[in-house]
Order: structure tokens, then sequence, then C-alpha cells
């Protein structure tokens, strides 16, 4: 069993061996992941020891003491949080030697290719079709909502490999290489000006079979692991009082006494306390978890972010007043981090208005507490027992 | 960071409150007893107080308590607010102690740790921990006057009544007259106390021990709030889960699942609020801003929780057979006592400089 002395011991060891001030990042990077401190949790061979996942920290508390670079997290989080726990669940032994280190180090990023125009929240009526041709398969369709798609180099994908059976058992899961001739992405300008995210257009990409994610048909099973993933991604950073949307308003109005009147007053009273309650929300999971009772409040929180978020850009867009009615730059960009509370109110105001969009709409959040923590009836459903190509569109 | 869960001893603690409040506290006598003219069950009091040893969780154990702290009361209250049990815990274990430990007083504070004696703060139950408090006067060496809106003064075997030369006084409950007021919330009923040449015993300043007071009774009743919003969200769903209309369970239809689902998070923050001002009290860290953070939040929750459940009842919440309403009264009543969430909300605004225009 690998102790905290023991990875502080092999920490030690890593930076020894390899000193961060003479040391390329790139180099850095690889040695820490061969050493199996990328991720302790991860089996050896594939950038961890099979530690506990809490002894995490420990690596990086004494990695960040000794200024080592990191694999700037934010952004190939996709790769890190959703696609490298899908191959180790369900890659090959080849799969995951060859993905997993390029991955963790940020060489080669990361996309997901889910959602598409037709399929949001029933994302599993998708129809990006894969077809067999010789020993792979011939991929057509269009997905929407892909953020870092522009600079990624592997894109998990579902795709749909059986029209004929009902809807969840038709689909199959795929390491898609983004660099193939087939690939068009398109940016996809958002309300904001910007364009965090793109369209995919799959024009006859063809993937071999060798980069198939589990069995033909059982596509849906294995994206469970994406997306669960995703939800704890979701509203699990620790965040000190007034770290989140609430920061800017309050120190707006501190600033500037001359904006202030008894109607914001109230309404900034009352959603700072929410914001507040929501910190004590998040810790009490994030507490639940390290003690290992998982609690189903992970489902709330983004439920709670979604609408705190809201109206307290949009609070503070009312509170500036005249400037409420200025827009800091309509300048169509391509970012590649997302910034929730970048930039000024009004950017704020327009991109928190997604947060009860992306990764699962508020409605359909409620469904799934409403159903899986109260255990109410599940809605009535007409399309269990069709095949997918009878389905209504 | 503070310890927003239950440990295994609170569980425990939780375990023994409930089994005892499933055997002695029934909804329809709770109902029964409201109208009865002796609304307070001193019999279940005895039990949870003598039998149990709760009433002195906050007195340390070389005063004759227990020497627990604000989290073991806090539990406790959660299931008292959960059987919205008609017993004088908040005021005499909670208030009343909290005063006396504040001035100081030992005798007294032994007694309420023991339970055999209840005591009242004379302090009007909408009072928030820093508004100004009705006094009576000190005249001759005796106190005159009268002070309404004491929760629980009906139960009462002393009173801790402020006067105006500063100081806080016990006055035995028979040395005065109390009188019920017809109150909004059955099962917490307040009275009028009138001091005729009541004889008194100084106990120290009234000041900082009303305060200190009020400001523990305003965060552990978030606890109290907690217990009632979750026995409404748990009642309402599992009566929404049998009660069928169009051929289906009633909780089925989306609009419903929405509304529980959204009353689901906000009793779960809501649990995270009273843990978080459970423990600033008990340890005496952040207490003012947590106090004030999870009150403002709590009253509004509970307010709603019971609202939803009389809607999502239909006809049969609005009985008075059906308990639901003593739920609503007394989530009613709580978000006036001890500062109403307005009160919490303006003491915000100077605790975190977020000063009015």
């Amino acid at each position: 069993m690998t102790d905290a002395g023991e990875l502080r011991r092999r920490t030690q060891e890593l930076l020894a061996a390899h000193p961060p001030a003479e040391t390329e990042r790139l180099d850095f990077l690889r040695a820490r992941f061969d050493a199996g401190l990328a991720w302790v949790h991860y089996p050896q061979g594939l950038g961890g020891l099979g530690a506990p996942r809490s002894l995490q920290t420990v690596v990086d508390a004494e990695l960040e003491a000794a200024g080592a670079p990191d694999n700037d997290p934010r952004r190939i989080g996709i790769g890190l949080g959703m696609a490298a726990p899908t191959i180790l669940k369900y890659g090959t032994e080849e799969q995951k030697r060859r993905f997993l280190r390029p991955l963790w180090t940020g060489e080669e990023v990361w996309c997901q290719l889910f959602s598409e125009p037709g399929a949001g929240s029933d994302l599993a009526a998708l129809g990006t079709r894969a077809v067999r041709e010789g020993d792979g398969w011939l991929v057509n369709g269009q997905k929407v909502w892909t953020s870092s798609a522009h600079v990624a180099r592997w894109a998990i994908l579902i795709a749909r490999t059986d029209p004929d059976v009902p809807k969840h058992q038709g689909i199959t899961y795929f390491v898609c290489d983004m660099t193939d001739p087939g690939v068009e992405v398109r940016p996809l300008r958002q309300i904001t000006g910007e364009a965090e995210f793109n369209e995919v257009f799959l024009t006859g990409v063809r993937i071999p079979d060798a980069h198939r994610l589990g069995e033909v048909g059982d596509g849906w099973r294995v994206a469970q692991t994406t997306l669960n993933n995703e939800r704890v991604a979701i509203g699990g950073m620790r965040l000190p009082r007034e770290g989140g949307m609430i920061g800017p308003v309050s120190r707006t109005w501190r600033e500037r006494p001359e904006l202030r009147t008894p109607d914001l007053h109230q309404r900034l009273l009352g959603l700072w306390v929410e914001a507040e309650v929501a910190r004590f929300t998040g810790e009490r999971l994030r507490q639940q978890l390290t003690v290992g009772q998982p609690g189903p409040e992970g489902a709330g929180m983004k439920l709670a972010f979604a609408r705190l978020n809201q109206e307290i850009s949009g609070l503070e867009v009312e509170l500036r007043g005249e400037e409420g009615l200025l827009y800091d730059d309509w300048t169509m960009r391509r970012p590649e981090l997302v910034d929730f509370t970048g930039r000024d109110a009004g950017y704020r105001y327009l991109r928190s208005k997604g947060n009860s969009i992306e990764g699962g709409t508020s409605e359909v959040l409620l469904n799934i507490v409403a159903e899986r923590v109260l255990g109410l009836p599940a809605e009535p459903r007409t399309d269990k027992d069709v095949a997918w190509k009878d389905l209504a569109r | 960071m503070t310890d927003l869960l239950y440990s295994e001893e609170e569980e425990a603690l939780r375990a023994a409150v409930r089994d005892l409040l499933t055997d002695h506290c029934a909804p329809a006598d709770v109902i029964t007893r409201a109208e009865s003219g002796a609304p307070h069950d001193l019999a279940l009091w005895k039990l949870l107080a003598e039998g149990m040893g709760l009433a002195g969780l906050l007195v340390p154990e070389e005063r004759g308590g227990q020497g627990a702290s604000a989290r073991e009361a806090a539990v406790v209250l959660e299931e008292l607010g959960r059987a919205v049990a008609p017993v004088p815990y908040l005021t005499s274990a909670v208030v009343a102690t909290e005063a006396l430990l504040a001035c100081g007083d030992g005798e007294l504070l032994g007694r309420l740790a023991s339970g055999r004696t209840i005591g009242a703060l004379a302090v009007g139950l909408h009072s928030a921990p820093d508004a100004a408090f009705a006094t009576v006067r000190v005249e001759n060496g005796s106190l005159h006057g009268e002070l309404t809106g004491i929760a629980d003064a009906a139960a009462a075997d002393v009173l801790l009544v402020p006067a105006d030369d500063g100081a806080l006084y016990a006055v035995t409950a028979d040395t005065v007259a109390v009188t019920p007021q017809p109150s909004l919330d059955l099962t917490r009923p307040l009275a009028t106390v009138t001091l005729a040449g009541a004889p008194g015993r100084r106990l120290g300043d009234a000041g900082p021990a009303v305060r200190r007071a009020l400001r523990a009774a305003a965060g552990l009743l978030a606890s109290e709030q907690l217990g009632v919003a979750d026995w409404a969200l748990t009642e309402t769903v599992r009566y929404l889960k049998e009660r069928k209309q169009f051929n289906r369970p009633v909780g089925g239809f989306q609009a419903l699942k929405h509304r529980l689902a959204q009353l689901w998070l906000e009793v779960v923050s809501l649990r995270a609020a009273a843990r978080a001002a459970a423990d600033a009290l008990a340890s005496g860290e952040d207490t003012d801003i947590t106090v004030a953070v999870t009150q403002a939040y709590a009253a509004p929750v509970a307010v709603h929780a019971t609202e939803e459940a009389l809607q999502l009842h239909g006809g049969i919440g609005m009985t008075w057979e059906h308990p639901v309403h003593l739920y609503l009264k007394r989530a009613k009543a709580d978000s006036i006592a001890y500062g109403t969430a307005g009160a919490h909300r303006s003491a915000l605004a100077g605790l975190v400089d977020l000063q009015a225009p």
C-alpha cells in the first residue's frame, strides 16, 4: 500500500532527478507521468501507483512547493475529466498506453463529440452514423457545442451503428482523429460575441476499429462513465468567501457608493446570503466525499450555481446603471479557456445564461433529482421499445 | 474549515431523540393538546430533559450539565422541529441557558440543566439579537411592568426579566401573572407577563446576556427550521407517490416533480447552513456572519417547504385534522422569531461591509 510518506519520497526522487529549474516543462511532465505521480490513483505504468485518490494532494503540494510546472489542467479539462476515465475503464491495454500519457501531459488536446443539433437533452437520439467499412468505420454526421475542437488532436465520439434497434442500444463509442480530412471544424459564435464552441462536420471520416472503446452497440453505457465524470468535475471546486460570481458585484458595491439604491441593496444582500449558503453546501458535499459518504447533493450544486450566476450577474449589470448599457467588446474571438467570471458584468450576464443549459439543462437535472433522489415516478416513455429509425424527428 | 457533517455520536443522539418522539409525540396528540388549555407536553419534557439529560447540553459538566455544544443541541432541535414537539427546549435549554451562562449564574443554571426547572427569557420572541428590547421598571427594589410575546412563558418556572436599570433579574413564575396570548404557532404559544411588585434576584447585565442568548437562538433555530422543512418535504414526497389522480400517481407529473426537486435543493442547502451555524456557535469562529447568513436563509426555506406541503397535499392539507398546518404555523412564526430574514440581512450589511445607500 502506497502511503503519504512513500509518495513524498517518490516525489522528492523525481525532483532530484529532474530539477524543475533545469528541465524542459514537457520533459518534466513526462518524467512525472512515468514516475506514477501524474494521477496516483491510476494503475502503475499509466501515470499512477494504484494509490488512494485522496493522496494526490500530497504529491501536488510537494511539487508546487518545489516550483514544478503543472499540466495546465484547465486547458485540457475534457481530456483529464472525461476522456481519460473512460479510456481507463473501457480501453484496451494498447489504447491506454497510446493515449493516456500525451493526454495527461497536454501534448494532445481532447474534445468531445456528443451533442448534435437534433440530440441535446435527448442525447441518445443522436443521428451521426458509423458504418462498417473493411476493418474500420466510415462516419458521417454533425456535432455541436464542441469546445477545443479547433485545437484538439483527438475526440471522444458517440455514433449510431445500428438504426434498427431502440436508440440506447445502437450506439458505439469511438476515438476520432481530429486531423482526418473528413473533419471540418467551424466556430459557433454565441451571444457573448465570441466563439468558445464549435460545430464539427464529419464527412466520410475513417476510424480504425482499433479506435473503438467498448463493444459495438455498448456506446451508451460507455458514455455514462464520461458523463458521470463531467458532473463530478462541475461544482467540485473549493471557493473562499466571495470567491464566485458574488465577488465582483460586492467589490463594485463597496467601491461605487454612488450606484447604490435601497432596492439593489436588498437584492444584493439576498444573493450574498444564497451564494454563501451555496458555498457551505459545496463544502459539505466535499466533506462527505472525503469520508466516503457521497451525498446526492452533487446533482443540486449545478442547479444552484446556474441560477445564482445568472441572478448575480444580472444584478450587477443593473447596478452599473448607465455603464450597464455598454458592452466591453463584441469582437469574435476563439478563447481557449472558459472564464465565467472574466471580463465585464455584461459578458458575465450573457455567458452565465449558458450555465443552465450546458452539461444538462436545469429542467433535466430537476427530473434527475426528482426520480433518482426523491424516487418519484419517471416520465412516461414512448421511445423505449421503438427502433431509432422509427422515432419522430 | 468548519465541520459540516454529523459525527457518529450526533447521529446516535438523533436516533435516540427520534425514537422517543415517535413513541411519545404523535401528530394527532399534538393537535389535540394544542387546544387543551395546557399546550405544553410536560410529560414529554420530563423524558427529554430529565430522562435523556438534554436540557443541560450547553452547560459545562462542572455546573451540572452535559458539557456538550451547540452542535448536539442543533441535532436535538432538528428532531423536535420534525415532530413540532410542544416542549420548551429552545426557550429554556438554549435561550434562558445562554443568558444564564452569560451572567455566570451557577445555581439557576444547574437547575435548568437538570430539566427540573424551566426558564424563559422575558424578551419578545420577535426580537433580533441586536435589537432593542422592552424592560420593566425597578421601583423600591421590586419589578413593575408588562412584557408581551414571551414564548413558552406559560410553562416556565422562572422568568429572566430585563429591567430599566440595565440588569437581568430572575423572577419566579408564581410571583407574576402569566396570561396566554392566542398564538399563530399552536405548539410554541406566547404569553404576556405582568409584574406588579414582583421580587427579583439580580443576575447580571441584561444587554450582553440577551444578545448572546438571541444570537444562539437565531443560529440554532435554523436546525429546528431544517427539521420542519425536512418533514414537509419527506411527507409530501411520500404522499404524492401514493395519491392518484388521472389514473397516475400525482408525484409523476413533471410540474410537481420540479417543485419537489427544487424544494429538495433548498433543504439540502439549509442543512449545510444549519450545520455551519451550529459549528460556528460551538467554536466561536466567524459566528456573527454565519448566524446572520444562516437565519436569513433558513426562515424563507422553512416557510416555502410548509407552504408547498400544504398546496401539494391539496384539500386534505387545508383540514385541521392533517398535521401540515402545525408545521406551517411553526415555520411562519419561526420566520419572525429571533429576527426576520430581513433583520439578519441588515445585520449582515454591516458585518460584511455591504453598506446601505
